[in-house]
């Protein structure tokens, strides 16, 4: 069976693999939302800190011979710290200004970080083995899937969930919330709004970084391993609508398959197809897919 | 009184010869080598700062001047971005008195360079592109081609595939002037052997995720999967194709790869692949030496394109001094009537096309039981001759080469 000349089969696998990457957008795009819907930080740096979530793991591997569990946690946890280094020392100054001036100033971040990995480990990339557990593959029939990306997939998923959990149902997501909508009023009844941000700051970043492990196996450790990232997770924000957790989760994974499909059928617009898409969805939803307009 | 009168002959004679010297022999007082790499993006560690390194042994080596007059290396990024390289290149020329643009790593770069050398009457010398309009419709009396190009890779490692049984190919196949002249070159050789390609998958330039090309080209049940990409990119379709289990039922052709890309990919999993190249560092004493020299200084072993800045830039700085003169148009003659031998090559030659001739080599990745040191990759398969290696003169687009 033939869909408009692709066997069916093919096309079965390709579907599968953008679930992959789409699960890799969708963890990507939950932390750049909590950002921006909690701090109104356009996180530039997201990508970076993608890329050192990866780096961190593999020089944990390299130098201290940490595998790759125990990186999955250790790594995020360094990342998280870097962004809380971040966010005190640098991020902070400029909350009152023109968010341009976040965007500016994360991009700066992520030049430095970039150009260091390169100068530290060349632009060839370096190999991060898979977890022994996890390597292999299962034979679908129509495809051969290996199994780390499965798990990917799944813990993707898992981490999506916890996430959104933690945000909409918990006290501390409860006070999060209420202190971004009215932070003064939030910090009168005795809750520490500055370190609330912080702490948000890490974790959407530790978010990335967690990403960057994950990915680390499947994508050479490279130092542009970021910035080819992160312009389509920016897209796939805008498309959920900006702040939406629901939407960007959502988004990434529909957004994955969208653009699996079109290196099947037109393989040059594989890198365009999601502006494309986002250009007709703010067409249409000028506030994302998801978003609410704001009054 | 006779005294005064012979110092001041032998002080006119002095300046005479010192005034003809300045003004007619090197423009400007100085010869000053451009090298126009890629610094930071994928190829970095392909041409980068060990092009530069490697430009400026060439100068050490040579002394530091020619006629008197200082040599002076500066170096740019390109960008991989053929309108940044083209306008790097014209300031250069325009305002910057460089004489010879070296390394040129990236084809589309390399192409735009060309022309803009072949308007300005300046020398370029491509040693990290492969594009093969370099020396047939881009062709100047200025732009030399000199370590490799498309055409002998199609016939080393292409040649040796389909030879080795490989009759049906799918290429996957980086989106620019490179990916897609190496794809027409090897798909050529495949022809001509009676073979057959099935399809192909063109990717963006920089793509890490090569699991639905990897796919398509599983569908398309070729023998082979011709990976028309180099760098990060073949890495990551070479490290892809075995998570997907595509080796088991095909066969990789990579048909652009370095020593960095092998270092980069580990002997496990880069073991027994094929590549063409026209130089690898553990050759004999010679290179061994020049490799040693460049670790000390670059921490890596050099890959081709680097032992070639080396070589090309001594050739260039070779031929200013026997031309006696940095004008283009001698030097470009010189070019032409002189051989280089050296540690990159022997008896190698430029032709009126430009294309540079000599021996390039068939080279198969060492088992990790075979590799006894660092850096040791590589085991010779064959030598492919000069005159076999590079597109014959005679179907040259070049308007230099004479028509019967």
């Amino acid at each position: 069976m033939e869909i408009f000349g692709v066997p069916l089969q093919a096309l079965l696998g390709q579907i599968m693999l953008g679930l992959v990457n789409g699960s890799f957008y969708a963890v990507l795009s939950l932390g750049l939302a909590i950002i921006f819907g909690l701090l109104r930080i356009v996180n530039f740096a997201h990508g970076a800190f993608f890329m050192a979530g990866a780096f961190v793991a593999f020089m944990a591997g390299r130098y201290l011979g940490i595998g790759y569990w125990p990186a999955l946690v250790i790594a995020p946890l360094v990342v998280g710290i870097l962004g809380i280094l971040f966010e005190r020392f640098a991020l902070r100054r400029i909350y009152r200004l023109d968010p341009l001036y976040g965007l500016l100033l994360t991009f700066g971040l992520v030049l430095v970080l970039e150009g260091g990995f390169r100068v530290a480990f060349g632009s060839s990339g370096q190999a991060y083995p898979t977890p022994p557990e996890l390597r292999g593959a299962w034979n679908l029939g129509f495809m051969v899937l290996p199994i780390y990306r499965a798990f990917v997939i799944a813990i993707a998923v898992v981490a999506c969930a916890v996430t959104w959990i933690v945000i909409e149902k918990t006290r501390i997501g409860a006070h999060l919330r209420a202190a971004t909508e009215k932070s003064e009023l939030t910090q009168a009844f005795g809750i520490n709004v500055p370190i609330l941000l912080t702490l948000t700051y890490g974790a959407g970043v530790a978010l990335a970084g967690f990403a960057g492990v994950l990915a680390a196996p499947i994508q050479h450790v490279n130092p542009s391993m970021g910035s080819d990232l992160v312009i389509v997770v920016f897209a796939i924000v805008v498309i959920g609508g900006l702040g939406s957790l629901l939407g960007s989760a959502i988004t990434g994974l529909g957004l994955g398959i969208v653009e699996g499909l079109t290196k099947v059928f037109y393989s040059e617009g594989s890198t365009t197809v999601v502006f494309l898409v986002m250009a007709l969805v703010l067409l249409v939803r000028p506030a994302g897919l998801f978003g609410r307009e704001e009054t | 009184m006779t005294k005064a009168f012979g110092i001041s002959v032998a002080a006119a004679f002095s300046l005479a010869f010192g005034a003809t010297g300045a003004s007619a022999q090197i423009s400007g007082d100085v010869v000053r080598i451009g090298v126009l790499a890629d610094m930071s993006g994928i190829y970095s560690d392909l041409s980068g700062k060990g092009a530069v390194e490697a430009v400026k042994m060439a100068v050490e080596d040579f002394g530091g001047t020619v006629h008197g007059k200082k040599i002076d290396v500066v170096f740019a990024d390109h960008l991989n971005k053929a309108d940044v390289g083209a306008a790097k290149a014209r300031e250069w020329f325009d305002t910057g008195g460089v004489d010879m643009i070296n390394d040129l790593a990236n084809s589309g770069v390399a192409r735009a360079v060309a022309a803009v050398a072949k308007e300005k009457k300046r020398h370029i010398i491509v040693n990290g592109a492969s594009n093969m309009g370099i020396t047939n419709e881009l062709c100047s009396p200025y732009a030399i081609h000199y370590a490799y190009d498309a055409y002998s890779l199609a016939h080393g490692t292409g040649k040796a595939v389909v030879d080795a049984g490989g009759k049906t190919w799918f290429f996957l196949t980086v989106d620019f002037a490179f990916g897609i002249g190496l794809e027409q070159q090897v798909s050529n050789v495949v022809r001509d052997n009676k073979g057959r390609v099935v399809g192909a998958a063109r990717h963006p330039l920089g793509t890490t995720d090569f699991s639905s090309y990897i796919l398509q080209a599983q569908a398309s049940k070729a023998e082979i999967i011709g990976i028309a990409s180099t760098g990060a990119d073949a890495v990551n379709a070479i490290r892809a194709a075995a998570e997907f289990g595509a080796t088991k039922n095909q066969k990789l052709a990579a048909l652009l790869l370095w020593i960095e890309d092998v270092h980069a990919l580990g002997l496990p999993a880069a073991q027994g692949l094929m590549l063409t190249n026209a130089w690898y560092w553990d050759m004999n004493d010679e290179t061994r030496k020049f490799a040693q020299r460049f670790f000390d200084r670059v921490g890596k072993m050099p890959n081709m394109a680097q032992a070639a800045d080396y070589s090309s830039t001594m050739f260039y700085l070779n031929a200013v001094k026997a031309a006696g003169t940095d004008d283009p148009d001698k030097v470009s003659a010189k070019m032409r009537e002189m051989t280089v031998s050296d540690m990159f090559t022997k008896e190698g030659k430029v032709r009126v096309d430009g294309r540079f001739v000599h021996d390039m080599y068939l080279w198969q990745v060492k088992t990790p039981a075979e590799s006894k040191k660092p850096w040791d990759y590589l085991k010779p398969v064959s030598t492919i001759p000069a005159a076999q290696a590079f597109q014959p003169l005679s179907e040259s687009k070049c308007y230099l080469v004479p028509k019967n």
